[in-house]
């Protein structure tokens, strides 16, 4: 818990207030170069990268419990075989990949990044809201039906309820994997803290690396922490006995 | 009310397969409405729509069409898995095949600058022929050995079609042409990078992840810092390498010697290797975990010893989950590797990057396209080798 709050508190500070950093980066850098990144904010490029990778799993979640729902319902059950065989080629598919592939699509700057992350983050929630609906034990299902429920209303109180452990926990898993792949964005020129790496590579700057590398791994395992605990209150809640 | 009633039973009676009808629209469309072929003065150039109808003669046209027509049909109402399969290949070959020849008339003769390119209309119809087949494939649940077979017989196929030169006057494989001299060279780096620090992630923590499974301290310790790796972005970690192994080359003549540079693949190496460790140490420690206890007691009631016990029942029992450790490190580093051409570490995404930094997407395509294809022939691999051992294990 210490530790989480000295984290959080290190990663806010040094978005605020880079320069007071400056003195540890210093040693790193050679014949003068500034120690902190100095062309462009960072609590900026850091909003812009959450934003990005926040989005990116507000579409995927979208998508990818829906899609998940409906190849778990009787209409879609023919979909079901295909659909479990994409996930597993489509988590083959390198980020760099995809985002590439993206590019001449739709131009250089968050659009690329923003699909990439989107059809990465995509397959974790998918597939776990799949393999949460299905571990859905027939007896509970049974007995659901028994008491009159509606397939509308076993989905919404049983199913869905008795899945939400694991589809939050896909929705982690997405959202930590595109906190560093958000970085690559930025050799398609998106928004983000791999800016400040990218800067430090061409610049052969390796405070700059280091900072951006720090403050995107900060905010990863900030995010991952958070997660989990939003995921603890929320089983605790849904628990059957 | 009782129109819709007649209309579902109708329907119900009528075998349609709702994916392929799904398939069969969205890949109709495409050919329908998007551009299958794109005429591009350069190689940059956003290019010009074909009309394939006065570019390829009417005969073998119609053919074509009526073969898409025919695989069209099968995923709609075919209810067996071998049909489909066989259209969905059919419908692959056929659209190819329509492509190559539509760029051999487009191309002028010794014409090294205009580039006939694959449209939109082509890649989603061959998508969809894809998915056709893959669906089959699945259902059909092929055993291991059979999808190994299957794997050889299609990389065999492809490889001799490219080399007869079916396809060479489409821009991708014009774009290979350009590049041939590279392109052979950069995959074998990419294999190895890709390789070599896997094995050596494999040779170091095979032995830790044994430790860590014996000491139940050392293991929250040590899979913390490997999870903790795992959230250092790629370029970062690729970078910040780049200086203590610049030093390293500068202070010890042997190891610059050896290759070690601040620049290059030795970064990439060693960063490769620190990102594959999370995967086997975790799966090992996962795995032996899962090892019955019955059976080490056993083990170790017929006089064997602590190292026996290790190498002749423990291990062996964990195996298939160590090796789904390794395919995870073997799929992750094929991916990750692209990114060492950031810092001069060569290999296929090289030509990735050069691509985006030229906007040439036959670039982008040319060394994306068998980053994934090694990507999935990995998994593939090392999923058939898993299940033969998981059914060895357990007849």
């Amino acid at each position: 818990m210490a530790l989480r709050a000295a984290a959080l508190g290190v990663l806010v500070l040094f978005l605020l207030r880079p320069q007071w950093f400056a003195p540890l980066f210093t040693p790193l850098t050679q014949y003068g170069a500034p120690p902190i990144y100095d062309q462009g904010n960072l609590l900026e490029l850091a909003l812009a990268q959450l934003g990005t990778v926040l989005l990116a799993a507000l579409a995927s979640t979208v998508v990818g419990v829906g899609l998940g729902l409906f190849v778990t319902r009787a209409a879609g059950r023919a979909f079901l075989p295909l659909s479990r065989t994409l996930v597993d080629i489509g988590q083959t598919f390198p980020p760099v990949a995809v985002l590439a592939i993206a590019v001449p699509l739709v131009g250089f700057g968050e659009k690329p990044t923003l699909i990439a992350l989107f059809a990465y983050g995509l397959l974790p929630i998918f597939e776990n809201t799949i393999v949460g609906l299905r571990s859905c034990p027939p007896q509970v299902l049974e007995a659901a039906r028994g008491m009159g429920m509606s397939p509308a209303q076993c989905l919404w109180s049983v199913e869905l309820p008795l899945a939400l452990p694991l589809i939050l926990e896909g929705i982690r898993l997405s959202l930590v994997i595109n906190v560093g792949t958000a970085t690559i964005g930025s050799t398609v020129a998106a928004r983000g803290l791999g800016e400040v790496i990218i800067a430090g590579l061409l610049s052969s700057n390796n405070a700059f690396i280091l900072q951006g590398a720090l403050l995107t791994g900060l905010m990863a395992i900030l995010l991952y922490d958070a997660l989990v605990g939003l995921e603890r209150r929320v089983c605790r809640s849904v628990r059957i006995d | 009310m009782s129109t819709t009633a007649a209309v579902r039973v109708f329907l119900r009676r009528l075998p349609v397969d709702p994916l392929g009808t799904l398939l069969c629209a969205v890949g109709a469309l495409a050919l329908i409405c998007l551009p299958f072929l794109v005429f591009k003065a350069n190689r940059i150039v956003p290019g010009d729509p074909v009309d394939l109808a006065q570019v390829l003669a009417p005969a073998p046209l119609a053919a074509a069409a009526l073969v898409l027509a025919a695989a069209g049909l099968c995923a709609v109402f075919a209810a067996g898995a071998r049909l489909r399969l066989l259209a969905g290949l059919a419908g692959i070959v056929v659209i190819a095949l329509v492509a190559a020849a539509g760029a051999d008339v487009l191309t002028p003769a010794g014409n090294r600058v205009v580039r006939v390119a694959p449209g939109a209309g082509f890649w989603i119809a061959l998508i969809a022929m894809a998915l056709l087949a893959t669906d089959a494939v699945t259902r059909m649940r092929p055993r291991p050995v059979v999808r190994v077979l299957a794997l050889a017989v299609t990389v065999l196929v492809v490889l001799a079609v490219l080399a007869h030169g079916t396809f060479d006057q489409l821009s991708l494989m014009r774009e290979y042409a350009a590049h041939a001299d590279r392109f052979a060279s950069e995959l074998r780096r990419h294999l190895w990078l890709a390789l070599g620090s896997l094995t050596a992630a494999v040779l170091v923590g095979l032995p830790v992840g044994v430790l860590c499974h014996r000491v139940p301290r050392l293991r929250s310790a040590v899979l913390s810092v490997l999870n903790l790796i795992q959230t250092i972005p790629a370029i970062a970690l690729f970078s910040m390498l780049m200086a203590p192994l610049a030093l390293l080359a500068a202070a010890v003549p042997l190891a610059a010697r050896l290759g070690v540079r601040g620049i290059g693949a030795a970064p990439a190496a060693v960063a490769l290797f620190l990102y594959a460790l999370l995967p086997v140490v975790g799966n090992t420690v996962a795995g032996l975990r899962r090892v019955s206890p019955a059976a080490v007691e056993a083990a170790r009631g017929m006089g064997m010893t602590a190292g026996q016990v290790l190498m002749s029942v423990e291990l062996p029992l964990a195996l298939p989950v160590i090796l789904t450790g390794v395919r995870v490190a073997l799929v992750q580093n094929i991916g990750l590797v692209t990114i060492a051409a950031l810092i001069g570490g060569g290999g296929l995404g090289s030509f990735v990057f050069q691509g985006i930094g030229q906007t040439a997407i036959d670039l982008v395509l040319l060394g994306a396209i068998p980053i994934v294809a090694l990507a999935f022939a990995a998994a593939l691999l090392l999923d058939a080798l898993i299940e033969t051992l998981r059914r060895g294990a357990a007849p």
